[in-house]
């Protein structure tokens, strides 16, 4: 994980044993990333609004809207991700390795640490916000 | 940020105003009764309360017949959940089943 002032930036990467033509399949078709992510209308042609659609919950209707940002074929694939009133980016980048894909998936755009934890401690409601999380955070 | 921060904490600041909006949240929207029957407190107390947590935009209402209904816009604590940890458990799970789908697929 890595840090900036204004906002934060989740990274996770993983070394898979597939050749990177495929793994940009499983991210770029709409029957295959409903398999793995959700039901979902993407296409890859930059600019292409669409949406991800999760179960719905208690006052979340499920969806989120996306926008393709960036689509550099078999090696970067990047849109928008707004949802809960959070409105951020997914980049996702293919490196072939010798024995397959180093894939590697950054989500930026989340606030900063002041604004919540910082926030609720000088509160004391941690557990409260916990609370809300399990509100919000649904989506599994 | 920070402001919007300040004015939903300040919002919440009340443990019968958080009663309300926790209630809102976990069970969907509500009428003005129903919430006044459940928090002890007077209907007039409980329209205070709701209008509070309106103007911090955690509540939003409808008018059917007579009725007031309130429902909770969770949207409004977007500045308060610490999204990195949601979303590190929902990306590290659907790794795992990115994986398992390729095994899946043929070459």
């Amino acid at each position: 994980m890595t840090e900036s002032t204004a906002t934060r930036t989740l990274v996770i990467e993983r070394e898979m044993p597939h050749p990177p033509e495929k793994i940009w399949r499983a991210l770029t078709e709409g029957s295959l990333i409903k398999e793995w992510l959700m039901a979902n209308d993407f296409q890859p042609v930059v600019g292409h609004r669409f949406s991800f659609r999760a179960t719905p919950v208690p006052n979340w209707n499920g969806v989120i809207d996306c926008e393709v940002l960036v689509v550099d074929p078999i090696s970067r694939l990047s849109y928008g991700w707004g949802a809960l009133g959070l409105e951020s980016v997914v980049a996702w980048t293919l490196t072939p390795t010798e024995t397959g894909t180093r894939v590697r998936m950054e989500h930026s755009g989340f606030p900063s640490e002041e604004s919540a934890s910082y926030k609720g401690a000088k509160y004391g409601w941690n557990k409260f916000i916990g609370n809300l999380e399990r509100v919000v955070g649904g989506m599994n | 940020m920070q402001a919007v921060t300040d004015n939903v904490f300040r919002a919440l600041a009340d443990p019968t105003r958080r009663a309300i909006f926790e209630r809102l949240a976990r069970d969907g929207e509500q009428t003005v009764h129903a919430l006044t029957d459940r928090s002890g407190v007077s209907q007039p107390a409980v329209s205070r309360h709701l209008g509070v947590l309106k103007r911090a935009r955690l509540v939003r209402f409808r008018h059917e017949g007579r009725e007031t209904h309130y429902s909770a816009q969770p949207k409004a604590l977007a500045p308060l959940v610490d999204w990195m940890s949601i979303y590190g458990a929902f990306w590290s799970d659907r790794f795992d089943r990115l994986e398992s789908l390729l095994k899946r697929m043929e070459q």
